[in-house]
């Protein structure tokens, strides 16, 4: 199959990337290519809302301010400042697209406080944010006759030929065959890698197919060591409940009902930054603080003075959510949380037009690192990262492609791709159950690569991830059969998870320093003279070689951060 | 311990298969089905993604009634818990069945926003009333699961019947104070796989896990579609 443009990932990124190229000229061909039905994809699962610059008050060097000061300096400054420019016109065009954004009496589109943001700037749609746009960006899509979708294709490779792009591998699942979509340019919009972490607000899907791919074509990964743990995960399931909980009034108490955020942010209390909020959390448990339950200590998420109103107005997925899978009505009871594995800052290394080391080759949404989020992303910042940063990847690509040859993926990587697959990896004996390796990977991340790291525990990580990439080499596939594998599909996943977690424990212990997320115990502080620059991991068949580059700064020098 | 009693399909042949799952507090039916997977038979095949009742992929049918395996409690179903896959859909393999038409008859009723004053480079922001939000919103919650289709009785035996989903989807559109499609939506509702096939069996409301109701964006539509036929007819 040949395309102009193949675009991987079916969330917001990839979408709105793909409206972007088809809008750039009909006559571009675009495949959009996605493991699951778009609608099924990772992004459905934001709640709270997007960031954007709207209203009088507020401006674009606040935002710019707000967000590079959540970054902890490591965002790198034009990114962002380019970034914060582009999000109020993505918001409209989501609204002129029928996204149901909730209103002001006005009319107007309304906006709520949300961690780290000095005004009022998430937009939102109730509780579910991310839903409602990523089905109005679907809805749009359709209406696009050079847009063809490829539901339920499990991408497999990357084909790179003549230091240039030519297309991917992809199993199709429901007939379990390979396909070969050639391209003159691809983006890859695939997703974090979340369910590295077993407690985790993930979506069962996010893998990190293409950053795994990516990073096995030789394209470096950025700064990996940054992971979000946002504070209010659901007990036990991990489900996300929204930042929007503060930023609407809850309250976070310990279990003497002391609101301890005057301790840690006294001036933003809960709806400081993430990373604040859930290292004051886990403090308050370790300390003993936390309320004991079946599942070991929690946190309480109190929004009973909110009222059932606004709870049902504003906040009513969570309330849904929290009595299906807790059995707690947040209108009558608190909620019980604790910190959980939310979000990838790194990603695919590319520039602030989606580029990366190889000509074609795009990529855009949480699966790349541009930098805007540095060492911790505020919330609100990544669904407008992938409306922005999408666009621009679909525009930069069709322009690209409007010049380019077209992609041929040769004989021989086919041959190959299939040989990996189905005979190197399907057909072979071994006595590993690739699910007992990805539970002892989850356990190994939860517990040594979670909000405090230290050297001994990232050294075990390191260890104890070579022994299970050792037994990976041993993994035995029992289905056999070619349709909807999801046997083979899940050790493939499992595969990647592997290599992504060898560069998040090395990316960790190498950075001897505490910046945003990644916070080292045995060092408490940012180090700037050593430290502000950003990680650049880069495969090769012992593992990642890690280089270093430096941040880019134009208005704001790194000064403590306070809030 | 739980038994679970799981229909299976391997692409020839169809089958039962019972597993013992030690079921506590909490677990779901997704839960369970991935506890399989992965200890007893990875060979299983289902959908899932959000596992918060979000995303769509897990509709399949648990103890005769269609619902979101992710949302649904095993405790809550007592000690034989029976799973299939949806009804009206073709089966692929195990609970995975074939939801390319369930797809396309979405899009056949233009599921989107129609303006004439579509303007992608410099969009306007247009406004809305909290009032006329919810003229519409409870249709935007429509997560395309197809638990409403796999019971519905007119898409039992009519094979190009629009379906539940796809109707509350025109009406969504419709309902929504800034469209301007309501006209071309009729005219493809109203046709012979449309809204006059409904039986009025009301299921598919009954079954919607995000109450959606379906039957009454169809009953709406019939409202509208047969006032605007008569608008036609009169020159109006």
């Amino acid at each position: 199959m040949e395309y102009d443009i193949v675009i991987v990932g079916a969330g917001i990124a990839g979408m709105r990337a793909a409206i972007a190229a088809a809008e750039k000229s009909r006559k571009l061909s675009v495949a959009l290519i996605a493991k699951t039905y778009p609608i099924r994809c990772h992004s459905v699962c934001a709640e709270g809302g997007t960031a954007a610059v709207l209203r009088e008050g507020d401006s674009f060097e606040l935002h710019a301010w707000d967000t590079v000061k959540g970054s902890d300096f490591l965002a790198d400054q034009d990114a962002v400042e380019f970034f914060v420019r582009e999000c109020p016109v993505e918001i409209i065009r989501l609204e002129n697209w029928g996204c149901p954004w909730s209103r002001n009496e006005d009319g107007t589109i309304a906006q709520r406080p949300f961690g780290g943001h000095s005004f009022n700037r998430a937009t939102y749609a109730k509780d579910r944010t991310g839903l409602h746009e990523v089905h109005t960006l679907y809805e749009r899509m359709l209406m696009y006759d050079n847009i063809e979708i490829f539901p339920e294709y499990f991408i497999t490779n990357l084909a790179i030929e003549n230091g240039a792009v030519q297309g991917v591998s992809a199993i199709k699942l429901k007939t379990g065959d390979m396909e070969f979509f050639e391209a003159k340019a691809v983006i890859f919009a695939t997703g974090g890698a979340g369910r590295l972490y077993g407690f985790t607000t993930y979506s069962h899907q996010v893998t990190g197919d293409g950053l795994a791919i990516a990073y096995r074509n030789g394209i470096p990964l950025k700064d990996m060591e940054f992971f979000q743990f946002h504070p209010t995960g659901l007990i036990p399931s991990g489900i996300l409940m929204t930042e929007g909980c503060r930023g609407e009034g809850g309250y976070l108490l310990n279990r003497n009902g002391e609101r301890f955020m005057k301790n840690y942010a006294p001036e933003k209390m809960e709806i400081a930054p993430r990373d604040v909020v859930s290292r004051a959390m886990w403090t308050e448990i370790i300390e003993g603080r936390g309320f004991e339950g079946e599942y070991g200590p929690y946190i309480a998420l109190d929004l009973r003075h909110l009222g059932e109103e606004k709870i049902e107005e504003r906040l009513p997925l969570i309330r849904d959510a929290a009595i299906k899978f807790a059995g707690v009505d947040p209108v009558e009871e608190p909620i019980p949380v604790k910190p959980v594995a939310h979000y990838t800052m790194g990603g695919i290394d590319t520039n602030m037009r989606c580029e990366t080391a190889v000509k074609g080759f795009f990529a855009a949404g949480e699966c790349a690192c541009v930098s805007i989020h540095g060492a911790n992303r505020l919330g609100a910042n990544s669904t407008a990262e992938c409306l922005v940063f999408g666009r621009v990847a679909g525009e930069v690509a069709a322009e690209y492609a409007l010049n380019a040859k077209p992609g041929k993926i040769s004989a021989e990587f086919r041959q190959k791709e299939e040989k990996r697959i189905f005979d190197d990896l399907l057909g072979k004996s071994g006595d590993e159950s690739p699910y007992q390796i990805k539970k002892e990977l989850n356990e190994t991340m939860d517990k040594n690569m979670w909000i405090f790291r230290e050297e001994n525990g990232l050294k075990e990580a390191v260890r104890k991830i070579r022994e299970l990439k050792d037994r990976y080499r041993n993994v035995e596939i029992n289905d056999r059969s070619r349709g909807f594998n999801t046997d083979l599909t899940s050790t493939i996943e499992i595969g990647y998870m592997l290599d992504l977690a060898e560069v998040v424990a090395i990316g960790a212990l190498k950075r001897q320093e505490s910046r945003g997320a990644h916070y080292r115990l045995d060092y408490p502080k940012r180090d700037d003279e050593n430290w502000l620059k950003h990680t650049l991991a880069y495969y090769t068949p012992e593992g990642p070689k890690f280089d270093y580059k430096p941040v880019t700064i134009t208005k704001w020098k790194p000064v403590e951060r306070k809030y | 311990m739980v038994e679970f009693k799981i229909r299976r399909y391997d692409g020839e042949k169809s089958y039962w298969q019972s597993f013992e799952i030690p079921a506590k507090r909490g677990m779901t039916v997704l839960e369970a089905l991935y506890y399989i997977k992965e200890n007893y038979d990875s060979s299983l095949a289902f959908r899932a993604s959000c596992r918060m009742g979000v995303c769509g992929s897990c509709a399949m049918k648990i103890n005769d009634k269609p619902r979101l395996a992710c949302e649904t409690q095993v405790l809550m179903l007592g000690n034989a818990v029976k799973v299939e896959p949806l009804d009206n859909f073709r089966v692929i393999k195990d609970l995975i069945t074939e939801f390319e038409g369930f797809f396309e008859k979405h899009k056949a009723v233009k599921p989107y926003l129609i303006r004439k004053d579509d303007v992608y480079a410099e969009p306007k922001e247009l406004l809305q009333t909290p009032e006329e939000l919810n003229e519409y919103y409870i249709f935007t919650l429509c997560i395309k699961c197809g638990a409403c289709y796999s019971v519905c009785p007119a898409a039992a035996t009519l094979d190009d019947y629009l379906g539940p989903a796809a109707m509350a989807a025109a009406y969504r559109f419709c309902a929504d104070s800034r469209d301007e499609g309501q006209r071309e939506r009729y005219r493809i509702v109203s046709s012979s796989n449309g809204v006059w096939r409904c039986h009025l069996a009301m299921e598919c409301s009954e079954v919607c896990p995000k109450n959606v109701e379906p039957a009454k964006a169809v009953q709406l539509l019939r409202r509208k579609t047969a006032f605007s036929i008569l608008k036609s007819l009169l020159g109006w």
